[in-house]
Protein backbone atom coordinates (compact mmCIF):
# COMPACT_ATOMS: atom_id res chain seq x y z
CA UNK A 1 0.00 0.00 0.00
CA UNK A 2 1.27 3.06 -1.34
CA UNK A 3 1.63 6.11 1.48
CA UNK A 4 -1.01 8.94 1.82
CA UNK A 5 -1.45 11.82 -0.15
CA UNK A 6 -2.87 14.56 1.86
CA UNK A 7 -4.71 17.55 -0.60
CA UNK A 8 -2.37 19.89 0.75
CA UNK A 9 1.02 18.04 -1.17
CA UNK A 10 -0.81 17.91 -4.49
CA UNK A 11 -0.14 20.65 -6.75
CA UNK A 12 -2.22 21.51 -10.21
CA UNK A 13 -0.41 20.20 -13.10
CA UNK A 14 1.35 17.33 -11.63
CA UNK A 15 1.10 13.61 -12.76
CA UNK A 16 -0.11 11.17 -10.69
CA UNK A 17 1.76 7.66 -11.10
CA UNK A 18 0.55 5.71 -13.90
CA UNK A 19 -1.26 1.95 -13.86
CA UNK A 20 0.19 -0.50 -16.08
CA UNK A 21 -2.17 -3.43 -17.86
CA UNK A 22 -1.73 -5.80 -20.07
CA UNK A 23 -5.11 -8.16 -20.88
CA UNK A 24 -5.22 -10.97 -21.33
CA UNK A 25 -8.33 -13.11 -22.89
CA UNK A 26 -8.87 -14.63 -19.38
CA UNK A 27 -8.62 -10.53 -18.08
CA UNK A 28 -11.97 -10.28 -20.44
CA UNK A 29 -13.66 -13.51 -19.59
CA UNK A 30 -13.14 -12.59 -15.77
CA UNK A 31 -14.37 -8.96 -16.81
CA UNK A 32 -17.69 -10.65 -18.90
CA UNK A 33 -18.37 -12.79 -15.13
CA UNK A 34 -17.79 -9.36 -12.89
CA UNK A 35 -19.91 -6.77 -14.52
CA UNK A 36 -22.20 -8.96 -16.44
CA UNK A 37 -21.40 -7.86 -19.60
CA UNK A 38 -21.49 -11.17 -21.43
CA UNK A 39 -21.60 -9.44 -25.24
CA UNK A 40 -19.89 -12.08 -27.41
CA UNK A 41 -17.37 -9.30 -29.52
CA UNK A 42 -15.39 -9.28 -26.33
CA UNK A 43 -14.99 -13.06 -26.11
CA UNK A 44 -15.46 -14.64 -29.29
CA UNK A 45 -13.94 -14.22 -32.09
CA UNK A 46 -15.27 -15.20 -34.83
CA UNK A 47 -18.51 -13.18 -33.40
CA UNK A 48 -16.52 -10.32 -33.78
CA UNK A 49 -15.09 -11.01 -37.26
CA UNK A 50 -18.75 -11.52 -38.46
CA UNK A 51 -20.08 -8.00 -36.82
CA UNK A 52 -16.89 -6.38 -38.61
CA UNK A 53 -13.92 -6.11 -36.24
CA UNK A 54 -10.46 -7.60 -36.69
CA UNK A 55 -11.12 -9.74 -33.97
CA UNK A 56 -12.19 -9.35 -29.79
CA UNK A 57 -11.63 -5.75 -28.91
CA UNK A 58 -11.48 -4.85 -24.61
CA UNK A 59 -14.37 -3.56 -23.27
CA UNK A 60 -14.79 -0.02 -22.99
CA UNK A 61 -16.44 -0.09 -19.28
CA UNK A 62 -13.38 -2.40 -17.91
CA UNK A 63 -10.70 0.56 -19.62
CA UNK A 64 -13.44 2.83 -17.46
CA UNK A 65 -13.17 0.66 -14.09
CA UNK A 66 -9.27 0.65 -14.69
CA UNK A 67 -9.00 4.56 -15.04
CA UNK A 68 -11.25 3.73 -11.38
CA UNK A 69 -8.21 1.98 -9.86
CA UNK A 70 -6.17 4.40 -11.31
CA UNK A 71 -7.71 7.09 -8.67
CA UNK A 72 -8.61 5.06 -6.13
CA UNK A 73 -5.00 4.03 -5.96
CA UNK A 74 -4.35 7.50 -5.85
CA UNK A 75 -6.69 8.34 -2.99
CA UNK A 76 -6.07 5.19 -0.86
CA UNK A 77 -6.29 4.30 1.69
CA UNK A 78 -8.08 7.43 3.25
CA UNK A 79 -9.01 9.14 0.27
CA UNK A 80 -12.54 8.17 -1.89
CA UNK A 81 -13.14 8.35 -5.87
CA UNK A 82 -15.86 10.84 -6.43
CA UNK A 83 -16.22 10.90 -10.15
CA UNK A 84 -15.03 8.44 -13.11
CA UNK A 85 -15.82 9.69 -17.20
CA UNK A 86 -14.61 8.80 -19.88
CA UNK A 87 -15.07 8.17 -23.82
CA UNK A 88 -14.55 5.46 -25.58
CA UNK A 89 -12.65 7.07 -28.89
CA UNK A 90 -10.54 3.95 -30.05
CA UNK A 91 -10.76 0.20 -29.71
CA UNK A 92 -8.11 -1.80 -27.29
CA UNK A 93 -7.22 -5.37 -27.81
CA UNK A 94 -6.04 -8.16 -25.65
CA UNK A 95 -2.49 -8.56 -25.20
CA UNK A 96 -1.10 -5.28 -25.39
CA UNK A 97 0.33 -3.09 -23.06
CA UNK A 98 -2.45 -0.30 -22.40
CA UNK A 99 -1.10 2.85 -19.76
CA UNK A 100 -3.66 4.41 -17.18
CA UNK A 101 -2.41 8.38 -16.83
CA UNK A 102 -3.80 11.26 -14.90
CA UNK A 103 -2.66 15.55 -14.01
CA UNK A 104 -4.37 17.31 -11.60
CA UNK A 105 -5.82 20.04 -13.14
CA UNK A 106 -7.86 21.64 -10.01
CA UNK A 107 -8.13 21.55 -6.47
CA UNK A 108 -10.91 22.76 -4.43
CA UNK A 109 -10.61 23.04 -1.03
CA UNK A 110 -14.18 23.37 0.04
CA UNK A 111 -14.81 19.80 -0.13
CA UNK A 112 -10.95 18.85 -0.12
CA UNK A 113 -11.39 17.59 -3.69
CA UNK A 114 -9.05 17.33 -6.49
CA UNK A 115 -10.51 17.17 -10.41
CA UNK A 116 -8.03 15.16 -12.92
CA UNK A 117 -7.47 14.73 -16.13
CA UNK A 118 -7.10 11.14 -16.98
CA UNK A 119 -6.68 8.82 -19.97
CA UNK A 120 -5.92 5.82 -20.91
CA UNK A 121 -3.47 5.31 -23.57
CA UNK A 122 -1.76 2.45 -26.33
CA UNK A 123 1.39 0.83 -26.90
CA UNK A 124 1.92 4.08 -29.63
CA UNK A 125 0.94 6.70 -26.88
CA UNK A 126 -3.01 7.52 -28.49
CA UNK A 127 -5.76 8.38 -25.57
CA UNK A 128 -7.81 6.11 -26.93
CA UNK A 129 -10.17 7.00 -23.43
CA UNK A 130 -10.17 10.22 -22.40
CA UNK A 131 -11.52 11.81 -19.60
CA UNK A 132 -12.30 13.60 -16.14
CA UNK A 133 -11.64 12.18 -12.54
CA UNK A 134 -12.44 13.79 -9.17
CA UNK A 135 -10.90 12.41 -5.68
CA UNK A 136 -12.04 13.67 -2.14
CA UNK A 137 -8.37 13.45 0.03
CA UNK A 138 -7.78 13.68 3.50
CA UNK A 139 -6.15 17.08 4.86
CA UNK A 140 -3.02 17.38 7.04
CA UNK A 141 -4.93 19.52 9.19
CA UNK B 1 -14.39 26.21 -42.75
CA UNK B 2 -17.20 24.60 -45.12
CA UNK B 3 -19.96 23.47 -43.03
CA UNK B 4 -20.66 20.06 -42.65
CA UNK B 5 -23.17 17.70 -45.11
CA UNK B 6 -26.67 18.13 -44.59
CA UNK B 7 -28.78 14.85 -43.56
CA UNK B 8 -32.19 13.85 -42.97
CA UNK B 9 -32.87 13.57 -39.37
CA UNK B 10 -33.79 10.44 -38.08
CA UNK B 11 -35.58 11.52 -34.74
CA UNK B 12 -39.01 11.17 -34.52
CA UNK B 13 -41.76 13.17 -31.88
CA UNK B 14 -42.51 9.69 -30.26
CA UNK B 15 -38.84 9.48 -29.69
CA UNK B 16 -38.18 12.39 -28.01
CA UNK B 17 -41.24 12.44 -26.09
CA UNK B 18 -39.20 9.63 -24.12
CA UNK B 19 -36.56 12.02 -22.81
CA UNK B 20 -36.41 12.71 -19.11
CA UNK B 21 -39.37 9.66 -18.63
CA UNK B 22 -38.21 7.24 -16.02
CA UNK B 23 -37.89 3.66 -16.56
CA UNK B 24 -39.03 1.08 -14.38
CA UNK B 25 -36.80 0.50 -11.55
CA UNK B 26 -34.38 -1.96 -11.31
CA UNK B 27 -32.70 -3.52 -8.00
CA UNK B 28 -29.34 -4.35 -8.06
CA UNK B 29 -27.56 -6.63 -5.01
CA UNK B 30 -24.38 -5.52 -3.67
CA UNK B 31 -22.21 -8.92 -2.33
CA UNK B 32 -19.30 -9.94 -1.34
CA UNK B 33 -18.87 -12.22 -4.20
CA UNK B 34 -19.91 -9.36 -6.48
CA UNK B 35 -17.04 -6.95 -4.98
CA UNK B 36 -14.43 -9.50 -5.32
CA UNK B 37 -15.35 -10.76 -8.87
CA UNK B 38 -15.25 -7.48 -9.75
CA UNK B 39 -12.35 -6.31 -8.17
CA UNK B 40 -10.43 -9.42 -9.77
CA UNK B 41 -11.24 -8.56 -13.31
CA UNK B 42 -10.09 -5.00 -13.15
CA UNK B 43 -6.68 -6.15 -11.41
CA UNK B 44 -7.05 -4.50 -8.05
CA UNK B 45 -4.49 -5.77 -5.01
CA UNK B 46 -5.88 -3.83 -2.25
CA UNK B 47 -7.34 -6.18 0.22
CA UNK B 48 -9.99 -3.89 0.55
CA UNK B 49 -11.86 -5.31 -1.71
CA UNK B 50 -11.33 -9.17 -0.47
CA UNK B 51 -10.58 -9.17 3.01
CA UNK B 52 -14.21 -8.29 5.30
CA UNK B 53 -11.69 -7.74 8.43
CA UNK B 54 -9.39 -4.96 6.30
CA UNK B 55 -12.56 -3.10 5.27
CA UNK B 56 -14.30 -3.00 8.87
CA UNK B 57 -10.30 -1.78 9.87
CA UNK B 58 -10.61 1.29 7.34
CA UNK B 59 -14.21 1.99 8.83
CA UNK B 60 -16.20 0.42 6.36
CA UNK B 61 -19.31 -1.84 7.07
CA UNK B 62 -18.23 -4.22 5.02
CA UNK B 63 -16.59 -4.70 1.41
CA UNK B 64 -16.82 -1.21 -0.19
CA UNK B 65 -17.78 -1.49 -4.56
CA UNK B 66 -15.43 -0.76 -6.73
CA UNK B 67 -15.51 2.23 -8.83
CA UNK B 68 -17.97 1.82 -11.59
CA UNK B 69 -19.66 -1.47 -9.87
CA UNK B 70 -23.48 -0.62 -9.03
CA UNK B 71 -24.23 -4.18 -8.10
CA UNK B 72 -25.46 -7.23 -9.70
CA UNK B 73 -28.59 -6.42 -11.15
CA UNK B 74 -31.28 -9.86 -9.79
CA UNK B 75 -31.77 -11.73 -12.84
CA UNK B 76 -35.31 -13.17 -13.76
CA UNK B 77 -34.94 -15.73 -16.90
CA UNK B 78 -38.33 -14.71 -17.71
CA UNK B 79 -37.78 -11.16 -17.77
CA UNK B 80 -33.63 -10.28 -17.85
CA UNK B 81 -31.47 -9.48 -21.00
CA UNK B 82 -29.74 -12.73 -21.76
CA UNK B 83 -26.43 -10.47 -22.66
CA UNK B 84 -26.61 -7.60 -20.05
CA UNK B 85 -28.45 -9.23 -17.56
CA UNK B 86 -31.12 -6.30 -16.87
CA UNK B 87 -34.46 -6.67 -16.78
CA UNK B 88 -36.07 -5.57 -20.36
CA UNK B 89 -37.89 -2.47 -19.91
CA UNK B 90 -35.15 -0.55 -17.31
CA UNK B 91 -32.91 0.56 -19.95
CA UNK B 92 -33.62 3.90 -21.50
CA UNK B 93 -32.34 4.10 -24.58
CA UNK B 94 -34.52 4.45 -27.71
CA UNK B 95 -34.25 1.87 -30.71
CA UNK B 96 -32.02 3.51 -33.77
CA UNK B 97 -32.89 3.36 -36.75
CA UNK B 98 -29.51 2.92 -37.54
CA UNK B 99 -27.67 -0.93 -37.39
CA UNK B 100 -24.29 -0.41 -36.36
CA UNK B 101 -23.93 0.81 -32.26
CA UNK B 102 -20.81 1.78 -30.46
CA UNK B 103 -20.45 2.61 -26.62
CA UNK B 104 -19.65 6.13 -26.38
CA UNK B 105 -18.78 7.12 -23.01
CA UNK B 106 -19.01 6.72 -19.20
CA UNK B 107 -19.87 8.71 -16.49
CA UNK B 108 -19.93 7.43 -12.33
CA UNK B 109 -20.94 10.21 -10.34
CA UNK B 110 -20.97 9.47 -6.45
CA UNK B 111 -22.38 11.48 -3.89
CA UNK B 112 -20.21 10.56 -1.06
CA UNK B 113 -22.18 7.94 0.57
CA UNK B 114 -20.61 4.37 0.99
CA UNK B 115 -22.03 1.34 -0.80
CA UNK B 116 -21.02 -1.91 0.81
CA UNK B 117 -21.81 -5.03 0.52
CA UNK B 118 -25.35 -5.95 1.83
CA UNK B 119 -26.30 -2.86 0.32
CA UNK B 120 -29.57 -2.96 -2.34
CA UNK B 121 -29.37 -0.58 -4.63
CA UNK B 122 -32.58 0.91 -6.86
CA UNK B 123 -31.86 2.10 -10.42
CA UNK B 124 -34.12 4.49 -12.19
CA UNK B 125 -33.21 5.24 -16.00
CA UNK B 126 -33.88 8.28 -18.14
CA UNK B 127 -33.12 9.13 -21.28
CA UNK B 128 -31.34 12.82 -20.96
CA UNK B 129 -30.78 13.66 -24.53
CA UNK B 130 -31.04 12.57 -28.25
CA UNK B 131 -28.51 14.35 -30.70
CA UNK B 132 -27.78 14.11 -33.95
CA UNK B 133 -24.29 15.30 -35.33
CA UNK B 134 -22.09 14.61 -38.45
CA UNK B 135 -19.19 12.52 -37.54
CA UNK B 136 -16.31 13.15 -39.97
CA UNK B 137 -14.87 9.80 -38.81
CA UNK B 138 -17.24 7.73 -39.76
CA UNK B 139 -18.35 9.61 -43.02
CA UNK B 140 -22.19 9.72 -41.87
CA UNK B 141 -24.45 11.12 -39.54
CA UNK B 142 -24.70 9.66 -35.90
CA UNK B 143 -27.63 9.64 -33.02
CA UNK B 144 -26.10 10.13 -29.75
CA UNK B 145 -28.18 8.99 -27.05
CA UNK B 146 -27.26 10.29 -23.23
CA UNK B 147 -29.07 8.01 -20.98
CA UNK B 148 -28.42 9.01 -16.87
CA UNK B 149 -29.61 6.66 -13.90
CA UNK B 150 -30.08 7.43 -10.61
CA UNK B 151 -29.10 4.96 -8.00
CA UNK B 152 -30.37 4.73 -4.71
CA UNK B 153 -29.53 2.29 -1.26
CA UNK B 154 -32.14 0.67 0.86
CA UNK B 155 -31.84 3.77 3.42
CA UNK B 156 -33.86 6.20 0.45
CA UNK B 157 -30.09 8.01 -0.12
CA UNK B 158 -28.72 8.67 -3.48
CA UNK B 159 -25.63 7.02 -4.02
CA UNK B 160 -24.35 7.54 -7.54
CA UNK B 161 -25.40 8.75 -11.16
CA UNK B 162 -24.55 7.01 -14.18
CA UNK B 163 -24.49 8.25 -17.53
CA UNK B 164 -23.75 6.42 -20.64
CA UNK B 165 -23.39 7.66 -24.12
CA UNK B 166 -24.74 5.39 -26.70
CA UNK B 167 -23.37 6.32 -30.66
CA UNK B 168 -25.54 4.29 -33.64
CA UNK B 169 -24.90 5.22 -37.38
CA UNK B 170 -24.46 3.23 -40.67
CA UNK B 171 -27.35 1.73 -42.42
CA UNK B 172 -30.34 2.16 -41.39
CA UNK B 173 -32.70 -1.24 -40.47
CA UNK B 174 -35.36 -2.26 -43.14
CA UNK B 175 -38.06 -0.77 -40.54
CA UNK B 176 -36.66 2.46 -39.80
Amino acid sequence: MAEQIYFEDVAEGAEIPALEKEPSTQQLVQWAAGSGDFYQIHYDTAFAQNTGLDGIIVHGALKHAWLGELLHRFASPGGRVRRVACSYRGMDVPAQSYRLRGTVTKKSAAERTVELSIWGENESGQKTTPGTGVVELPSRA
Amino acid sequence: MAEPPRFESVVTDEMRAQIGVPREPFVCEVTTTGVRMFARAVGYTDPIYYDRAEARRRGLRDLPAPPGYMGTPIFDPEASDPTGGARRGTQAGVRSPYTLVLNGGTDVEYTGVDICAGDELTGVARLESLTERYSPALAGPMLVQVTATTYTNQQGEVVATVRGTGLSYGPRRDDG
